[in-house]
C-alpha cells in the first residue's frame, strides 16, 4: 500500500507520522514544492526577524524521515488523475498512489484590490512569502500591512524589527475586535501604538499604486489618503488552498469538502487541515478550522481514516493561543461567539497589561480569555467539559495558574473582582 | 468572507532554502534592545568604557599611575560602571519582553568574525592566566628541591592594574587575584545586562541576582577575607568535585591546607563536606538549578557574560550522545583520582599522591585548566555558553544523574498548544532539543538541564514551566 501525501506542514506531517505507527509496513511519500523537509510555519517570522536560521525551524533532524521511512518528495504537484490515481508534477513527472492525502494548507486572501499583483505586494504564508519579503524589504523605508488580523500584526512586528517603518490599515474599529472582545482589543491596539506603530484603524485599502515599473510605490485608502510605502502585506485572511483539487475534479465548495472522516467523494483521498472543508448536515455552516492545533489533530484522524480505522473528527474544546508583539494570549472554549444569554466578567490591569475574563451563560462557564497570564491548559479544558460553574472556578483559579515561579499570584485578586461582578450580574 | 482568488504560489520557485539559506539583510536590524539608534547616554557609555581601556592600555604601557588607586578606578572600574550604565541605557527606553531581534545577523553573536575575534581574545586570556602569567604582569614563585627559590613578583601589566584593590583588601595580588577580579566584574556587569534584557520575568531576576550575590560574596570576597587573616583559602559555593581538591587529601587530611592552615579549618572542612551531603537533598526538592544557574560560580559567567552566545549550542542527537560519554568519563575521571589520591594518602602519608600525583596533575591539567578554562569560557562565542557544564562537569553530572532519577523539578508542557516553532531549543544553553518534548505534549526531565528557565521566557505560546512537582494536580495528572 502506498500513500501520498500532498503537503508537508502540520497536517501532513502528523498524518504521515500517525500512519507509520499505524501501519508499519506501509510505503509513505510526502510531497513537497515548498520545501524537502518540513519546517514550523509560525516559525517564518522569527528567521525575518533573526531569532532564528531557517534550519532551526526545522522541528526533526533531517535523518529523522529516512528513519521513520518517510519518503520525502520535493516538487510541485500540477494536478490529480484521481480515477488513475496519479500525482502528474509540474515538470511531468507522475507518482502513483493508492490513497491520498491532500494537505494542501492555505492561500492568503486577496479581494480583487486594484494593484494587489503587484511586485513588493504580498500575503504571509509560506517560505516563497519569506523570501519574497526578505527582497522586497531591502532598503524600504515603510511597509504597509492592509487587515488586522493575528497574521497582520506578526508582519508588522517583522518589518518593525528591521527599523522599517509600518502602517496598519485596519476595517474595525478596534484591533481585531471582530475576534477580541473590546477591553482585549483595546489593550492590543494600545500595545500597537505605544510601540511606535502608526495603527489606522476604521480605514479600508482602495488601491494599491503602481509606480510604472510594475513595483507598488503607495497605497491609497478609502478615505483618499496617500501612504508611501515600498512593501505591501495583505493580511486579510486566508482561505482554504484547493487549487488542485478543485481543478482535477475533487468536489471543492470554499475548501476541499469531506465528511467527517476526513474522506473526500473522490474515490481514496481525503482532505485535512487548513485546505479541508467538514460537511455538516442540514442547516449548519461547514466547518473550516485553520489553527495549528486543529491542522495536527485533523492530520493524526486523516491518518487513522486511511489506515483503515473507524474515525469520526471531534473538534474538542476549542483554544488557540498568540502573541502581540509583548502580550500573551490564550483562549479556551467560546470567546466572542455571541452565544444567545452569555455574559461576561472581566479583570484587567492595564498597567501591567495582564486581563482575565470569564464568558458564562446563567454563572456556567463557557469560555475564558487572558492576556499577560498563563493558565494550564488542562485544567481549563477539564473546567470547560465539566460545565462548571463561575462559583467553582474562581474558587479553583489557583489550580490553573502557568505562569512563571516568582510571578506575583493574582488568583486572590481576580477571584475578588469577578465574585463582585457576578453578583451584581445575578442581581439583575 | 471567499477570497476571490485563489492563486497557487507558482511552479516557479524553486529556492534551496537548504543550502542558501535565507542570510543576513543588508540592512542593518534595530538595536538587540529594541529600538534602532544610540542615545547620548549611550555614546557617552561606550565613551567612557574605551576612556578607561586606553587609561589601562596607556599605564600598562607606560607604567605610570600603574598600581595606584586612581589608576585602577580609572582603568578598571570606569570600564565596568560605564559598561553597566550601557546596559541599563541600551534596555530601559525599549518595551520589557524578549528581545531577540538580529541574534542571528550580528557579526558578534553568530559566529562572524566579531565572534571569532571575541572567542581569541578569551582564549588567549586564559591562556596567559594558566600557562602564561607573565605576559600579564606576574611571574609566580619557583619551588625547588629546597624550598622556595624564588618568590612571586609582581612586574607590571593587568596584575599590577589590580594591585591596589588587592592591597585595600589586604591580600596580594597575583595573576588568580586579577582572575578573580576579571571574572566577578564579567558576572557584575554582564548580570546587569541579563536582568535588563528579562526584566520583565521575575524568575530570571531573581535567578541573576542569586548568581551575582553567590560570585561576589560567597565566591570572591568571603575567600580573600580568609586570605587575609591568613585562614585556608575556600570558595564558598564550591562543592567536590567540581571543586576537586576540597575533598583531595592535600587539602582535606589530617595534614591538609584546611585543618593546618588555620583556626577556621575544621570549619571549612565541614561546610565542604556539608555540600556534598547536601546536593542529593537540594537536588530532589528543585532539581539540578538550585546549583548549576542560582549558585555555581562557572554557572554565573555562563548566564551572564554567557548570554549573548547562548544559542549557539548544538541541538544535535550527535552532540548529545557525546555530552554522554564525555560528561560521564569526566565524572569518572575524578572518582577514580579522588580514590587513588586517598589511598596513595593512606599508603604513602603524601598528600598530593606518589604514585596517583601523576593522575592528579594530569586532571589539574587537562580538565581543570584546559577544559574547564580555556575551552569551556574561551569558546563562548563559538560553541555558546555552557561547553564546560554540558560536556565536562563532574559536579553537573552527579546533579544531572539525580535530576533524572529522583527529583521532583521538571518542565511541564501546556497541553496542546506548541506550534513547534523551535524557540525553546534554540535558546537553550544547554542544547536540548526541548520542542521535541513539547510537541508531543511530553514534560521535560533531562539530565543536562540547569533550569535557567530561558525556554519557558522565550515560548511564544506559553508552553512551558519549571515546577517542582508540587502542584495540586499531582504528578500524574501533570504530565499529558
Amino acid at each position: 500500500m502506498h500513500v501520498a501525501i500532498l503537503g508537508n506542514g502540520i497536517t501532513g506531517v502528523s498524518a504521515a507520522l500517525r500512519l507509520r505507527e499505524l501501519q508499519p509496513d506501509w510505503k509513505i511519500t510526502m510531497i513537497s514544492g515548498e520545501s524537502t523537509y518540513h519546517y514550523s510555519r509560525p516559525a517564518l517570522m522569527y528567521i525575518y526577524m533573526g531569532h532564528m536560521r531557517y534550519k532551526e525551524t526545522k522541528p526533526y533532524e533531517d535523518s529523522f524521515w529516512e528513519e521513520e521511512r518517510i519518503d520525502l518528495v520535493r516538487g510541485w504537484v500540477s494536478s490529480i488523475e484521481t480515477e488513475g490515481k496519479k500525482l502528474c508534477f509540474a515538470d511531468g513527472q507522475q507518482l502513483d498512489y493508492d490513497r491520498l492525502l491532500i494537505a494542501t494548507g492555505a492561500v492568503s486572501n486577496k479581494f480583487g484590490w486594484k494593484g494587489q499583483d503587484l511586485e513588493r505586494v504580498q500575503g504571509f504564508y509560506s517560505l516563497m512569502d519569506l523570501k519574497k519579503l526578505y527582497e522586497s524589504s531591502e532598503g524600504a523605508e515603510r511597509g504597509v500591512i492592509v487587515g488586522g488580523g493575528l497574521i497582520g500584526l506578526e508582519m508588522a512586528e517583522m518589518l518593525h524589527s528591521r527599523g522599517i517603518a509600518v502602517t496598519l490599515l485596519v476595517r474595525e474599529s478596534s484591533y481585531w475586535n471582530n475576534v477580541l472582545p473590546d477591553e482585549e482589543s483595546a489593550m492590543i491596539t494600545e500595545e500597537i501604538r505605544s510601540n511606535g506603530m502608526d495603527l489606522r484603524l476604521s480605514h479600508e485599502l482602495e488601491e494599491i499604486v503602481d509606480g510604472g515599473n510594475g513595483e507598488a510605490v503607495a497605497v491609497l485608502t478609502d478615505g483618499g489618503t496617500r501612504i508611501d510605502c515600498q512593501v505591501v502585506g495583505l493580511t486579510a485572511g486566508v482561505s482554504p488552498n484547493k487549487a488542485i483539487a478543485e481543478a482535477s475534479g475533487v468536489p471543492c465548495g470554499r475548501g476541499v469538502l469531506v465528511d467527517w472522516s476526513l474522506k473526500t467523494e473522490a474515490p481514496d483521498v481525503w482532505a485535512a487541515g487548513d485546505c479541508a472543508e467538514l460537511v455538516n448536515e442540514g442547516e449548519a455552516r461547514n466547518t473550516i478550522q485553520q489553527v495549528w492545533y486543529t491542522g495536527k489533530g485533523q492530520g493524526r484522524l486523516a491518518a487513522e481514516s486511511i489506515a483503515g480505522e473507524t474515525a469520526v473528527y471531534d473538534p474538542g474544546i476549542w483554544f488557540n493561543s498568540a502573541k502581540f508583539l509583548d502580550i500573551e494570549y490564550q483562549t479556551y472554549g467560546q470567546v466572542g461567539f455571541r452565544l444567545p444569554g452569555e455574559e461576561h466578567i472581566v479583570w484587567q490591569d492595564k498597567a501591567a497589561k495582564k486581563l482575565f475574563r470569564i464568558v458564562h451563560i446563567s454563572g456556567r462557564l463557557v469560555g475564558i480569555n487572558a492576556l499577560g497570564m498563563r493558565w494550564r491548559h488542562k485544567v481549563a479544558e477539564t473546567w470547560l467539559r465539566e460545565d462548571r460553574d463561575v462559583d467553582y472556578v474562581l474558587a479553583h483559579l489557583h489550580e490553573a495558574g502557568f505562569d512563571p515561579e516568582f510571578y506575583p499570584r493574582l488568583e486572590a485578586a481576580i477571584r475578588s473582582s469577578l465574585k463582585g461582578q457576578l453578583a451584581a450580574q445575578g442581581g439583575n | 468572507m471567499d477570497a476571490q482568488e485563489t492563486k497557487m504560489h507558482g511552479f516557479d520557485y524553486v529556492f534551496d532554502e537548504e543550502t542558501s539559506g535565507f542570510g543576513e539583510p543588508s540592512q542593518a536590524p534595530a538595536s538587540e534592545s529594541g529600538h534602532g539608534g544610540q542615545t547620548l547616554l549611550q555614546r557617552l557609555a561606550v565613551g567612557l568604557v574605551a576612556v578607561g581601556f586606553v587609561a589601562a592600555i596607556v599605564q600598562i604601557a607606560t607604567g605610570k599611575w600603574l598600581g595606584t588607586m586612581p589608576g585602577f578606578l580609572m582603568g578598571v572600574a570606569l570600564p565596568a560602571v560605564a559598561g553597566a550604565g550601557y546596559f541599563i541605557e541600551s534596555y530601559r527606553h525599549g518595551p520589557a519582553g524578549i528581545k531577540n531581534n538580529g541574534v542571528f545577523f550580528g557579526s558578534l553573536t553568530a559566529r562572524g568574525l566579531a565572534g571569532w575575534i571575541a572567542g581569541i581574545a578569551m582564549t588567549a586570556l586564559y591562556v596567559m592566566l594558566y600557562f602564561y602569567p607573565s605576559y600579564l604582569g606576574y611571574v609566580p614563585a619557583i619551588w625547588g628541591a629546597n624550598g622556595l627559590e624564588q618568590e612571586a613578583l609582581v612586574t607590571g601589566g593587568l596584575v599590577k592594574l589590580v594591585e591596589p584593590l588587592a592591597t585595600a583588601l589586604g591580600v596580594t595580588t597575583s595573576q588568580w587575584f586579577l582572575y578573580g577580579v576579571l571574572y566577578t566584574g564579567s558576572i557584575l556587569v554582564f548580570g546587569v545586562r541579563t536582568a535588563m534584557r528579562y526584566r520583565h520575568n521575575r524568575y530570571q531576576l531573581v535567578r541573576t541576582g542569586s548568581v551575582m550575590f553567590f560570585q561576589t560574596i560567597f565566591a570572591w570576597y568571603l575567600p580573600q577575607l580568609l586570605v587575609r587573616f591568613n585562614q585556608p583559602y575556600v570558595e564558598f559555593n564550591g562543592v567536590w568535585p567540581l571543586k576537586n581538591n576540597y575533598l583531595w587529601p592535600e587539602k582535606a587530611s589530617a595534614g591538609g591546607e584546611l585543618l593546618t592552615g588555620g583556626s577556621l579549618g575544621p570549619y571549612l572542612l565541614g561546610f565542604a563536606v556539608l555540600g556534598v551531603i547536601a546536593t542529593p537533598i537540594l537536588t530532589y526538592f528543585y532539581g539540578k538549578r538550585w546549583y548549576c544557574s542560582w549558585v555555581c560560580g562557572c554557572g554565573g559567567l555562563a548566564e551572564t557574560l554567557g548570554d549573548p552566545w547562548r544559542h549557539l549550542s548544538d541541538k544535535s542527537t550527535r552532540a548529545w550522545k557525546i555530552e554522554k560519554v564525555t560528561i560521564y568519563s569526566v565524572l569518572g575521571l575524578v572518582l577514580l583520582t579522588t580514590g587513588m589520591l586517598w589511598v596513595d594518602y593512606l599508603m604513602t602519608g603524601n598528600k598530593y599522591g606518589s604514585w596517583s600525583g601523576e593522575m592528579r596533575n594530569w586532571y589539574g591539567f587537562y580538565i581543570g585548566a584546559v577544559f574547564s578554562g580555556v575551552v569551556g569560557v574561551g569558546f563562548y562565542p563559538l560553541l555558546g555558553s555552557r561547553v564546560w557544564c554540558r560536556f565536562g562537569c563532574p559536579q553537573a553530572a552527579i546533579l544531572g544523574i539525580l535530576q533524572r532519577v529522583m527529583s521532583r523539578f521538571r518542565i511541564t508542557t501546556n497541553g496542546g498548544q506548541c506550534i513547534s516553532c523551535g524557540n525553546c531549543s534554540t535558546y537553550c544553553e544547554m542544547g536540548i532539543d526541548v520542542r521535541s518534548y513539547a510537541q508531543k505534549g511530553e514534560n521535560i526531565v533531562r539530565a543536562s538541564c540547569v533550569g535557567c528557565g530561558i525556554c519557558a521566557a522565550v515560548c511564544p505560546r506559553g508552553v512551558l514551566k519549571l515546577e517542582n512537582g508540587s502542584s495540586v494536580l499531582g504528578e500524574e495528572r501533570m504530565s499529558s
